[in-house]
């Protein structure tokens, strides 16, 4: 691997591979009563989150002190640059301090790409704004391997509000990359402009009719409608959302009882999925969530543990 | 996932000169099988532990040779070490490889480590190590196939199979056919 994540087009299938070996085995090490590695002792992980999180910056932390590594959060309300100090300046400060790998969310898309060209240290890219948030289609790559046993050749669906949605463009790069066939589909106003020309050169397909697509799916992934990036105009209310694209119980019923059925998070109950979908025995959620914390345990180790690694 | 540790990057017969064919490996092992069973006073509490890659098919075969001559299935597992390491920073990272502990656990057990070569030591250190994080055996001991010398550490075997010297420029190559297309133990 190389020495930062910042996208998904950063690692080969090789590598991919290498990560989910690596995790399963830290799968297993989550189940024992001492959960402790002393891969990463003595190294310094900081979670830089400059947007609110709870899976992605508590699953960053529990994967670092797990493999022995001091982890120390910082949040945008907590630090300097709500006195007005500029990321750079942000950054270079803490780099100073001597860290080993910096977790960084940043609502400016290309925000931890920069940061990579300030530091020596390993920047993980854990979300900048509408780009990229490579580990979480790691991990969701991970849960659905796992579950359907491979992703050469399976159709993949993703559905929701494509345009503000990272997870959607870390995703479609990466399940292609192993060989997934991918449809993603939205309502006219959520699907991102451009999208035609992209899918076209990567491979994927596009769609606004979310009940012709259900039927082939073998693996369905709901993504969240982001109420706090849009400005208004999208749909015209969220019971036309629902209407129209949620994972409602009879859209349930157009799936396979073993097609699994995924969301990032957090979720938006009654509007992109209903209690029924979510908390159905096929539902894999809760399973990304725990894979979430292996998977990172092992991006961790791949990026810190050996030489040429940051020091 | 596969279970399986990868396959030996290193295919075909080893250079120099052949220390232990396939049937001394054979008997090496019955007798370390029988060392083991005299030692404990027969196969109560007993657990296998090989050492990724090449402990592993090495305690599967101690087992297949206890379960003959006492009729007792004795557990076998693995235990991986590579997170457990002390030149882990020397090298490029290395994914692990399969920890599996049997069911039982290793709480009060008289566990057995088997791995190919014993050098160093410090594979050792570390595997009791990785042992501390997974639990507390009564008695860990420790077989090996071939004892090389040169420790760096105070640790001894407790069952060898062939008492190797060598210098420290020379190379120790084990095959094994579980996991090699040839089996023998070579030193160039």
């Amino acid at each position: 691997m190389r020495r930062h994540l910042l996208s998904i087009d950063d690692v080969t299938p090789d590598d991919i591979g290498e990560v989910f070996a690596t995790a399963a085995e830290m799968h297993d090490v989550q189940r024992r009563e001492v959960k402790k590695l002393p891969a990463l002792r003595g190294r310094t992980v900081i979670n830089l989150f400059f947007e609110d999180s709870t899976r992605t910056r508590s699953s960053f932390e529990i994967a670092g002190k797990w493999l022995s590594a001091d982890t120390i959060n910082i949040t945008g309300k907590g630090s300097s640059t709500s006195k007005g100090e500029s990321l750079r300046d942000t950054v270079l400060t803490i780099a100073a301090m001597g860290v080993d790998a910096l977790v960084m969310r940043h609502h400016a898309s290309g925000a931890a790409h920069q940061v990579s060209q300030w530091v020596d240290a390993s920047v993980i890219n854990a979300g900048d704004g509408t780009h990229e948030h490579p580990s979480q289609a790691l991990l969701d790559a991970y849960t659905l391997t796992r579950r359907l046993g491979g992703l050469e050749g399976r159709h993949v669906v993703l559905v929701g509000d494509l345009t503000h949605s990272r997870v959607f463009r870390s995703n479609v790069l990466c399940l292609i990359k192993l060989g997934a066939r991918v449809t993603v589909v939205a309502p006219p106003t959520l699907m991102p402009s451009g999208v035609g020309a992209w899918s076209r050169a990567a491979g994927f397909e596009t769609s606004y009719d979310l009940d012709a697509v259900l039927p082939t799916a073998d693996a369905v992934m709901m993504l969240r409608v982001q109420k706090e990036r849009m400005s208004g105009g999208f749909f015209p209310s969220p019971r036309e959302y629902t209407v129209g694209y949620g994972l409602t119980r009879d859209r349930l019923a157009l799936l396979g009882q073993d097609v699994p059925i995924l969301h990032p998070g957090p979720m938006n109950r009654g509007l992109e999925i209903a209690a029924d979908a979510a908390d159905a025995a096929q539902s894999v959620i809760l399973d990304q969530v725990s894979a979430g914390v292996a998977v990172r345990m092992a991006i961790l180790y791949h990026l810190l543990a050996g030489e040429g690694s940051a020091a | 996932m596969s279970a399986q540790p990868p396959p030996s990057p290193e295919a075909g017969v080893p250079e120099g000169r052949t220390v232990l064919d396939e049937r001394d490996i054979a008997r090496a092992l019955t007798r370390i099988s029988h060392e083991i069973l005299e030692r404990n006073k027969g196969a109560a509490d007993l657990v296998l532990l090989g050492i990724p890659s090449r402990g592993v098919p090495l305690a599967r075969r101690v087992a297949a040779r206890i379960a003959a001559v006492e009729g007792v299935e004795v557990p076998v597992g693995s235990l991986d070490i590579t997170m457990y390491r002390d030149d882990l920073r020397k090298h490029p990272a290395r994914g692990p490889q399969h920890t599996e502990i049997p069911p039982g656990g290793i709480d009060g057990r008289t566990v057995v480590l088997v791995d190919d070569v014993l050098y160093s030591g410090r594979t050792v250190r570390a595997a009791l190590d990785a042992m501390n994080d997974i639990g507390r055996p009564d008695v860990v001991r420790l077989a090996v196939l071939v004892d090389r010398g040169h420790r760096d550490l105070p640790i001894r075997a407790d069952h060898v199979g062939k008492n190797l010297p060598s210098a420290r420029t020379e190379r120790v190559a084990v095959r094994l056919s579980e996991l090699d297309d040839v089996e023998g133990v070579w030193i160039s």
